[in-house]
């Protein structure tokens, strides 16, 4: 589209808001200026991706180089590669970055132009001024709502998911034995004991992590509905002897809330119950805007055997181990080492770069609901709105409350909790009900045969109880029948229906000759049945098999 | 063969045919349990045969050899898309044949009482059984008669009914003559006094006028059934035909008859509870007819039907990961199942997770769609029923629906004053996008609207099934 296109002719700031109409939008991604960090907002891949949407892609050099993107790469999917960092910020409708913009960069900001990163609107009122003063538009990658429909643009849940992962990584380097149990020829080695904090996203991906390496792995987190997601990547959820109904995660977006003091205390307990015996302790709890909550103690790390390792991906908002340092490793007195990394991300900078750079096509594919190469800044959208900061010289943030609160989480049944005694009385009471139904049909059933009893003879009545058994046997059978196999049953049906053939046996040696005639009869379309049913049925079940 | 041997062999079949209805339980013992069945017949049939009480061998041989082949001839050459009407065509048998039994019952007995003592000394089969009877035994016998006549009756019609409309050669609507369900009433309670007037004695001529009015009564009340309650009909007449041979089996005195009637009969009625269930609707409300007036205004549908082309769904198929293909009587009208299937093998093979749901009253037979996918080699581990893959729509990228209409509207749960209020559907809407597979903009079968159509995740990809399908499968390799 654009690989022909030359710096030299590029037409200059038209001031326009995104150039609507006269050339193709920009998108364009610089390298990132933070130091260190390796990753990029714009692959190849997703260049494709953002091509088929009508823009025009345009990247820095060597922006992919530390993700391990070259040049080369961007070019052949049809990426233009300018020089130098202003030369993209100039030439560029819309900006997408991972790392907030530093001050040089936010000085680039422009009238009219749509900037998509990362951004911490919550503790850079200065940044988000700037941008407004300037009049770009910023989307903060970080405020994308926690709804079902946005998830394909949660770039803190694909960072988190990396960030799980490489914890447990990172954990194995540091640690000196197996995951796995191993029983070989030179001893037996034990499997190591993992404690993943806090089952988010990150925390999920550690359990998932851990478990496949081999590891015991505990889990815990201060919202019992996440057992179930725990138990299903192969962890133990470690539940406490506390009575407390937690605040439903769905009502805060699907993020944990601050517990109460006395949970927390019951919380502690537990885990200097466990730290001897953890190896490995990976500690993701985090509550939105707040400091990490302290959860794994001095003393707990005291306890722990040498050897141990502590991963602590709260290190950022404080750690929640205080002995963390942040962006360091330490090794305590007692030889426990504590990871206090806080760019795990970037330490996968080719994983994350790709999903990051897809959760940014998917949000410009929402952005382009015509898919014309025009954005339409819908701020009706709520997905849209919630993570856009600074919009037409004004700051939008906070968002106000997402339309649709609840994740897929539903709210618990208000069904008041029983006790046991109540339980009992229910369940009694629902025995006795039956009972009752069971022993009223019985006895209307003996009336019934008790009156047919008084007035037929002997003889019908042996044929009557055998009548009366067969149904009850036919009724306990067909129960069991899979809902799939109906249709073969009506056949099979049909053709030991076809018994009838017996009475119609029994009349053909009549000497009456109509009796003869209809007995012939029957028997011929009896067999129809017989033959026709039993063939269709073997016939179908034949078809029937398994992948 | 003495008649202890022929008990005997009795109750091996009997035992054999409870093992091969329980054998239905699961997909490979039922391979095995219809040997059980066939074994079961074979030995009922061979010892009646050999036994003490048959006769006449030359014409009953060539009776059962003309029928064996063409139970055979048809068995070999039905289209599995055909099942129902051959299920209902195979019941009408019975119901005739059980007609057929009870008047030579009543004929047989006729002669035996015009005989003196000592002829009946003489006589052997049936003819010695209705001999010994004392005068409160035959009269049983006649309510016998009566009851496996009228059944039989019933039955007959009805399947010849029930068979025409499903094979589309009688108009599939609901229909009634002017007097509905009085008629009927007043046909029952003619064959009623009928019955009475045969039982004093009045003679054979009661019974051929209770066979022409039961007819009657079989052929007005499926007439009167319409459209989408013909799984119900179609087990129910099931039922019929095994009350009917039980009927019969209390005439002759033959346990082994009791004993398969009873099986068929409970089978076919616990099969129309199901069904019925499936449809929350009432076993009466079924035999009544047609669907009883809406309680109220029906919700106003608003929006439009979106088209959509194969190109669009063979994107969103490609983009998903997860899809669920929701098969409907449409599905068999068009024979599309080959086309289904192999669209199902080559997403498969692309790693996506394709599964289907199969409501209860899916087709027009009770397990209708798992028998079509079945014959087009589609694995029946990935066939799912409502309850097991009803949770799983709101995490389905894709849903599919393929000629299916009222198990999917979403109206039965949104609009108490729908026809079909409360009847359990598959929630497909809660996918991420429906495809909804359809030839026109009609309303279908049963005539109700289907807000489905109008939501804004549906997508309807207009025409006949199998040709939209093929279009698709060349745009998926």
């Amino acid at each position: 589209m654009v690989s022909d296109w030359k710096q030299d002719q590029w037409p200059g700031d038209s001031g326009l808001n995104y150039r609507k109409g006269d050339v193709n939008v920009k998108i364009g991604t610089p390298k990132e200026t933070f130091e260190g960090e390796a990753r990029v907002a714009m692959t190849p891949e997703s260049a494709k991706h953002l091509q088929k949407l009508g823009y025009d892609c345009v990247i820095e050099t060597g922006a992919g180089a530390a993700a391990g993107f070259s040049d080369k790469a961007y070019k052949d999917a049809g990426v233009s590669v300018v020089k130098t960092a202003a030369a993209l910020w100039k030439a560029s409708d819309v900006v997408t970055k991972v790392r907030q913009p530093n001050d040089t960069e936010a000085k680039r900001l422009r009238e009219g132009q749509l900037l998509i990163s990362f951004f911490n609107p919550a503790a850079n009122d200065k940044l988000m001024e700037v941008a407004r003063a300037k009049g770009a538009n910023v989307i903060a990658m970080e405020m994308v709502p926690r709804i079902s429909r946005a998830q394909k643009m949660d770039a803190l849940s694909s960072m988190a998911n990396i960030a799980g992962y490489r914890a447990v990584i990172e954990a194995g380097n540091n640690f000196g034995r197996f995951f796995t149990g191993q029983v070989t020829a030179a001893g037996k080695v034990p499997p190591a004991k993992v404690l993943v904090i806090g089952a988010g996203v990150a925390g999920l991906a550690a359990i998932g992590t851990s478990t496949s390496l081999g590891a015991i792995t505990y889990a815990f987190d201060v919202r019992p509905e996440v057992a179930e997601q725990v138990e299903s990547m192969g962890a133990e959820f470690v539940f406490l002897d506390f009575e407390e109904e937690q605040a439903d995660g769905a009502v805060t977006g699907g993020y944990a809330a601050v517990s109460s003091p006395e949970f927390r205390e019951a919380q502690l307990a537990k885990f200097r119950e466990l730290a001897p015996d953890i190896d490995i302790v990976i500690c993701t709890a985090l509550i939105p805007n707040r400091e990490a909550p302290e959860l794994w103690t001095p003393d707990m790390v005291e306890a722990m055997k040498p050897g141990s390792v502590i991963i602590d991906l709260a290190a950022e908002k404080g750690g929640n181990c205080k002995l963390t340092v942040m962006d360091e490793k330490i090794v305590t007195d007692n030889g426990v080492t504590i990871v206090g990394y806080t760019d795990f991300p970037s330490r996968m900078a080719a994983q994350a770069s790709t999903l990051y750079s897809n959760n940014i096509r998917h949000m410009m594919f929402d952005l382009t609901p015509e898919k014309d190469g025009q954005v339409n800044h819908n701020m009706e959208d709520d997905v849209i709105r919630g993570a856009t900061v600074t919009f037409d010289h004004e700051i939008t943030f906070p968002p106000p409350p997402p339309k649709i609160a609840a994740i897929a989480a539903k709210p618990k049944e208000t069904v008041p909790e029983l006790t046991p005694e109540e339980k009992r009385a229910v369940e009694v009471a629902a025995f006795k009900a039956d009972t009752k139904q069971q022993v009223g049909t019985l006895a209307i059933g003996a009336v019934v045969m008790l009156i047919i009893g008084a007035f037929a003879p002997a003889s019908f009545m042996q044929h009557f109880i055998v009548f009366a058994l067969a149904c009850f046997i036919g009724f306990q059978v067909i129960w069991n029948v899979a809902h799939a196999l109906h249709t073969p049953l009506m056949a099979v049906t049909n053709a030991i229906s076809g018994i009838v053939i017996l009475g119609a046996l029994l009349q053909i040696g009549s000497s009456n000759w109509l009796v003869v005639v209809l007995a012939t009869i029957s028997v011929l379309i009896a067999t129809i049945n017989i033959v026709g049913g039993f063939m269709v049925t073997r016939r179908m079940l034949a078809m029937f098999q398994k992948s | 063969m003495s008649i202890g041997i022929v008990m005997a062999a009795y109750i091996a079949a009997s035992v054999l045919f409870i093992l091969s209805l329980g054998g239905l339980s699961n997909m490979e013992k039922a391979k095995r349990a219809v040997w059980y069945g066939i074994v079961g017949m074979g030995v009922a049939v061979v010892v009646t045969i050999f036994g003490p009480d048959s006769g006449n061998y030359l014409l009953l041989l060539l009776a059962i050899a003309i029928g064996a082949y063409a139970g055979f001839y048809v068995a070999g050459k039905v289209q599995m898309t055909e099942m129902p009407q051959l299920v209902a065509a195979l019941h009408s048998f019975v119901g005739l044949a059980a007609v057929f039994i009870g008047l030579n019952a009543e004929l047989e007995l006729q002669t035996v009482l015009g005989m003196d003592d000592a002829a009946r000394e003489t006589l052997t089969g049936f003819g010695a059984v209705l001999a010994h009877k004392t005068g409160v035994e035959i009269s049983i016998l006649k309510v016998e008669v009566f009851l496996g006549i009228f059944i039989g009756a019933v039955t007959f019609t009805g399947s010849i009914i029930a068979f025409g409309k499903l094979a589309g050669k009688v108009d599939g609507g609901a229909k009634k003559l002017p007097g509905g369900h009085y008629l009927n009433a007043g046909a029952l309670v003619a064959s009623l006094i009928l019955g009475i007037m045969f039982f004093n004695g009045a003679g054979i001529w009661t019974m051929v006028a209770v066979i022409v009015i039961a007819g009657f009564i079989g052929y007005h009340l499926i007439m009167g059934i319409g459209g989408a309650d013909m799984p119900v009909v179609v087990s129910m007449l099931n039922s019929y035909s095994g009350w009917a041979a039980a009927a019969i089996g209390f005439t002759l005195g033959n346990d082994l008859l009791i004993v398969v009637g009873a099986l068929v009969g409970s089978s076919g009625a616990i099969l129309s509870y199901i069904m019925c269930k499936a449809m929350n609707r009432s076993f009466i409300s079924v035999i009544l007819g047609g669907f009883g007036g809406p309680s109220g205004p029906q919700m106003e549908v608003s929006g439009e039907q979106v088209a959509i082309g194969a190109d669009g769904v063979a994107a969103a198929l490609e983009d998903a990961d997860s899809i669920v293909i929701i098969p409907g009587y449409g599905m068999a009208v068009a024979q599309a199942q080959q086309s289904v299937s192999e669209l199902v093998k080559r997403l498969r093979a692309k790693g996506k997770n394709v599964r289907f749901a199969i409501h209860p009253v899916a087709g027009r037979l009770p397990g209708h769609m798992n028998v079509l996918l079945a014959e087009a080699r589609v694995p029946y581990d990935i066939v799912l029923e409502m309850d097991e893959i009803n949770d799983d729509f709101p995490t389905t990228d894709v849903a599919i629906v393929i000629g299916s209409n009222d198990i999917v509207n979403p109206a039965a749960q949104d609009d108490p004053n729908s026809p079909i209020a409360g009847m359990p559907v598959l929630e497909c809407w809660k996918a991420k996008q429906v495809f909804v597979s359809k030839r026109g903009q009609g309303t279908g079968y049963s005539g109700i609207e289907n807000p489905l159509f109008y939501k804004e995740n549906t997508r309807m990809f207009y025409g006949d099934a199998k040709a939209s399908l093929d279009k698709l499968l060349t745009m998926i390799e």
